[in-house]
Order: C-alpha cells, then structure tokens, then sequence
C-alpha cells in the first residue's frame, strides 16, 4: 500500500476499501409496507438464486432470516466464555488476595473457601457476560459506523418508523442493476432504487 | 372515520394494548412527538415540576456537602443504632429498582407483552433509583474520596486487600455489577428507538447527538438477530442478577448475629418486597407520565391492572414473610428472638411497624376486587402508601433490631436529624429529576418493541379504519 499524507487520497482509498463512492453501486433497494410481504418476498428473490441479500425494518420481523438464508447468532457462544473468564477472575483474585497476599485470620474461619467466593464469583459473571454481550452485539454488527450506503435510498429513513426494505447487494454474483431492478419489482417491492455506494 | 368493528367480548378479555395509534407511523410519531417538540413547548406543568425536583437537588447537594465538611455525625447515627436512615435508604431504593429488571427480563421471558409500553421507563426507574442508592453508603463512609478502598483495586496508600468474607464487599460487587447491567440492557433497548429518532432528526444537533447515540444501526436483518439474541441473553444473565442483588443486601443483614436479623427468610423476603415497592413505583411514575404527557393511549388501563395484581401478590408475600418471622421467633425458643419481635410490635417503635403493616399487608387487600385496581385514584393511593410501607419496613428491621440491644444499658433511641431528613427529601427530587429529563428527552415508550407487538396483533390499533390494510 502506498504512503501518503494527502488527506484526499486517503479519504479515497477508505472508500474504495468500504466499497463507497460515486461511481460505485451498493444495491438495489426496495419497500413493503408489510412485514409479511417482505417475508414472502425475501422467499422469492432467494428462490431466484440471489445470496447477499439483507432487510432493513422497524422491528424484527420473524421468519425473515430464514427467508434470507441469515445464519443463527452465534454471540451465545462468546458469551459463555465470558462467563468463564469471569469465574475465573473472582476466583482467582479472591484466592489470591485471601491466601497469598493478605492472608487474615478472621473469627478461624478459612483463609480461601469456596461457599464465601460464590456471591462475587457469581456477580462478576454476570458482568462479564454483560459486558461480552454488549460489546459483540454491536461489533458482530459492523457498528458503531457513522455512515453506510443504505442511508442513500429515498425511503431509508423509513426503515426506523413503518416501511420494510428488501436489499440485493451490489457483489452478490448474479447482480446486473437493472435485472435485479427487474426482480426486485417483480416480487411486489415499491420504489425500487439502484443505491449508489 | 368509523371505528373498526371489534368482538366486544374479546375486547374485555384481551383488551387492545395498542390504543388510538391507526398505524405504525402514527405510534411513531406520538411516541417521539413528546421528545421532539422544541423545548419552548414543553406543557408548563412540566417545568414547575421540574423547578420543584431540581431545587430539591440543591438540597441534597448542600446536605452533603454540609456532611463532607463536617463529618457522619450530623447523621442520628449514634450508639446503639449504628445503621440509621442511610442504610434504611440505601435499601429502600435498591429495592425501588428491582421492578425494572423485573419488567424487563423477567416478563420478558415470560412472554408478557403487555410490558413493552413501560419497560423502557422502569428500566430508567432502575438506573435512578441504584444511582441515588449508591449515594447513601458512599457518603456514610464520611470519605467519599477513599471509595476505590471498597474495590479490589491494589493501592498504596492503605496497603491491605478487601475481606471477602464479609457480606458488605458482596455487595459492592452485587450492586455495581446490577448498575452496570441494567445501564447496557437499557442502552441496547434504547438503540434502534435512538436510530428512529435520528432518522427524523431535522436539527444537526439533534442529527449529530442521536447519530452518535444511535451507532449507525440501520435496523438490518443482520443487526436484528444479533440483537434478539443480545436481548434474550441479556434479559437471561437480569433475571437470576436482580434475584442475588437484594439476597446480596439481605445477607449484610442475615449474616449478622443481632435478633431481629439474623434468619434465613431474608434473602426471599427482601425480594419480594423490593419487586413490591419498585411496583408501587412504578406505577406513581406512569400514572404522574401518563397524566402530564398524555399517554392514556399506551400505557392502558390494562396494564395498570396487570401492574396492579404483581402488587397484590408480592404484598402478599411479604404479608407471609412477617407471619412468619413472628412464628420463628417464637418456636426458636430464643428470648432475645422473641423480645426483639414483641418489641418490634409493641415497643418504642410500635407506630412505624404498624405503619408498615397496614400499608403493605392490609391496604393493598383491596386490590383483590377490579373496581379498586382499575380506579386511577385508588391506585395513586396505594403505590404512595405501599412505598411509605416498604420504607418503614427498612426502618423497622434496622432500628428496632439494634435499639434494645443485649444488655438493658446499652439501650438506646435512634431520632434522625435535620441533616437525615433533608437528605432523604434531596434524593427522592434527584430520582424524580432524573426521571422527568428522561421523559423529556429519551423516548419513554419502547417504539421497536410495540410495534413488533403490533404486527402480531392484529387487533392492536383499535382507532384503524373498517377494511383498511393493517397498518398503512
């Protein structure tokens, strides 16, 4: 990669990293004004051999994963070794700090027992799972980012309040702008809109 | 414009959660109009109030700072009664949280979608009220610059480690954890509302603040399943957290070896009565949001009801947790047991526990009959008097526990100051401040939330046209 320090070419070559630009398509975009079309469309486009496909609504709308062939979360999993890691950190620290570092004899009871560890062992799992869910259900999301191509569709702003909108994307294999434009109206979608990047 | 024609009998069995919304765009826009009027609209009511809440915040900042200057005596706390008013308060608001959670996860997992129009402010409820919470044992420490010496932080200049068998750094674990859950749980349900809102931001204030809040979610397919699974994860780890919180503060209590505190109901007892004032304040809350912001059509009379009957159970509950209490200390054959009890009853404290028993066993009986949980009136009353009750439930098993205690010459009467007094006043306008900033300025209702409930009841939009597409 070459170095520059010329804001503008680097301002470019993020964008044409992203996929951003003038001259770029994203996708093509349609609406619904139901969930359940959406749905039904996300079932049609799919059966014509489209594979990046994405929905933008208002609300999770149920069955559309399946629909659009949208792989289960997998933050579940993450999130158990959070739990982990944080067991071990209270039990690791509690021991550590009751036994090696500061060790006090206190009414004879046991310098490290396991029953006294429980409540801060179970809080800091609980913090750390919080913690790990939190941060991978924007991460895994590609978020925070400021700016995304959708934002260039009419009625994407609709999106948060009452429309349904069904996304063909630009490096899908079989993309052509226009007979994918084609399809998308052929599936009952409105206002569709080759979105550029 | 005709009302749709609705089975009358289903509308009493199953009434619409949804009211006077005719679609999706509409709740939309009745739900962010609140937030996005200009600031000179705001009803006059609003800003008297606020002007009342936030001069109590005065209050309570010069309290404490008169506290910080001057040291923890100018708190009652004396011999015998160690743990006066601040530990009472500390609990009393703890538990005043736990209806949060409790609507957020717990019902979540229930299934209850009734609790989507008022989730998002019990949640904010939470965070208040465990804010205002951490105040009382920070400032009873008399050194609120020292706090870190309560977390297991290495430093140099004390030298030595928390006691971790001891109950009290529990709950400094129990109850930073439960601020710091409920603050991501709340701000993971407040995203894709922050989005509407950016969306229809027409300010660049307002587009650059809700920009930033909202983290770019475009409500994707892809972020969606993410987020369900984050939300029911979320609501999962809330649930069985909101449940060790108060078993956590029961245990400062339960571990010790004074009558009165020493038994092993605590840790359920606390529970139930903390879902059962934060109840009883929530529902103040709603019924003060929903008169002054006019939301009638969406928090319902319905659920008031079902908020009603969690009340009724839960007093109940803690009903049977004194009935109980009162039948150990005598079958433990324990004389300082049975004193600390009788003494509870009928000794120098006797008006505060009878207080209590009438506002949370006797009075809230009434709700057994519809017409009292579904008057608006009687149910103001009652969430003012359950929360009068709870408070003086906290204050009864501190104080009368520790105000006769072993020997007859260490007996002692525990009176609050001014300072005690003023500082309680202070926190309830800090709660009641935060609170209506918030109603004013983030969306009260969980926008995402009731509309998922409204694509799958069909039946919700009760003001929709006869053979108009469902939502349009």
């Amino acid at each position: 990669m070459s170095q520059t320090s010329d804001p503008a070419v680097l301002i470019a070559q993020i964008k044409d990293k992203l996929g951003i630009g003038e001259d770029k398509v994203y996708a093509v975009m349609g609406e619904f004004a139901e969930p359940e079309d959406l749905v039904k469309a996300g079932h049609a486009i799919r059966g014509m051999g489209y594979t990046k496909l994405d929905a933008m609504t208002p609300f999770p709308v149920h069955g559309i994963d399946e629909a659009l062939g949208i792989p289960y979360s997998k933050i579940g999993w993450i999130v158990v070794c959070g739990a982990i890691a944080g067991i071990l950190t209270a039990q690791i620290l509690i021991y550590y700090v009751g036994v090696i570092d500061y060790p006090l004899i206190i009414g004879g009871k046991p310098l490290f027992d396991f029953t006294y560890s429980i409540p801060p062992t179970f809080e800091l799992a609980v913090l750390f799972s919080a913690i790990t869910t939190f941060i991978c259900t924007w991460a895994l999301s590609g978020l925070p980012r400021l700016y995304h191509p959708s934002m260039n569709y009419r009625s994407a702003h609709r999106a948060s309040d009452d429309r349904f909108l069904l996304v063909v994307e630009a490096n899908d294999p079989k993309f052509d702008a226009q007979k994918t434009a084609q399809d998308m109206r052929s599936v009952g979608a409105n206002d569709v809109e080759v979105v550029e990047g | 414009m005709s009302a749709v024609v609705q089975d009358p009998q289903l509308m009493a069995v199953n009434p619409p959660l949804v009211q006077g919304a005719r679609d999706l765009h509409d709740l939309t826009d009745q739900i962010s109009s609140v937030v996005e009027d200009p600031v000179y609209k705001t009803p006059l009511k609003y800003w008297i109030t606020l002007a009342c809440t936030s001069s109590l915040v005065l209050l309570l900042a010069a309290m404490l700072t008169y506290l910080v200057n001057t040291g923890v005596g100018v708190w009652g706390v004396n011999k015998p009664v160690g743990w006066g008013w601040g530990i009472t308060n500390f609990v009393f608001w703890i538990g005043i949280g736990h209806a949060g959670t409790l609507i957020s996860a717990i019902l979540f997992l229930f299934r209850q979608k009734w609790r989507t129009s008022i989730n998002r402010s019990a949640e904010a409820m939470t965070l208040f009220a465990v804010m205002v919470a951490g105040l009382f044992p920070l400032f009873h420490t008399g050194r609120p610059w020292r706090a870190y010496w309560l977390f297991p932080v290495p430093n140099t200049d004390l030298n030595i480690w928390q006691n971790f068998r001891s109950p009290l750094i529990w709950d400094v674990f129990a109850v930073s954890t439960y601020f710091t859950v409920s603050l991501l749980f709340w701000f993971t349900g407040l995203v894709p509302d922050l989005a509407t809102l950016r969306d229809r931001a027409t300010t660049k204030i307002r587009q650059v603040v809700f920009g930033i809040l909202s983290l770019g979610w475009r409500g994707s397919a892809r972020h969606w399943r993410h987020y369900e699974q984050a939300y029911l994860i979320l609501a999962g780890i809330s649930t069985p957290l909101v449940l060790s919180v108060h078993s956590v503060v029961s245990f400062d209590f339960a571990t010790s070896v004074i009558p009165g505190w020493h038994t092993t109901i605590f840790p359920p007892y606390f529970v139930a009565g903390a879902i059962f004032s934060g109840f009883a304040c929530v529902m103040t809350l709603l019924l003060i949001a929903r008169w002054t912001l006019n939301l009638q059509n969406l928090i319902t009379i319905k659920h008031l009801d079902n908020m009603n009957k969690i009340i009724l159970v839960t007093g109940s509950v803690v009903g049977y947790a004194y009935c109980t209490e009162f039948f150990v200390a005598w079958w433990s054959g324990d004389i300082y047991e049975r004193f600390t009890f009788l003494n509870r009853a009928f000794g120098p404290y006797w008006w505060a526990a009878w207080s209590m028993y009438s506002c949370n066993v006797f009075i809230p009986q009434l709700y057994w009959f519809k017409k009292m949980r579904t008057n608006l009136w009687v149910m103001f009353v009652i969430s003012i008097t359950t929360n009068i009750g709870m408070w003086f439930e906290r204050f009864v098993i501190i104080c009368t526990s520790l105000t006769r205690d072993f020997l007859p010459t260490s007996w002692g009467y525990f009176v609050p100051t001014w300072v005690d007094i003023c500082t309680f006043i202070g926190t309830i306008g800090m709660f009641l401040t935060l609170f209506l900033l918030f109603a004013r300025f983030l969306p009260m209702i969980a926008m995402s939330e009731v509309k998922g409930v409204a694509s799958q009841e069909k039946h919700v939009f009760a003001g929709q046209e006869e053979g108009s597409p469902s939502y349009r």
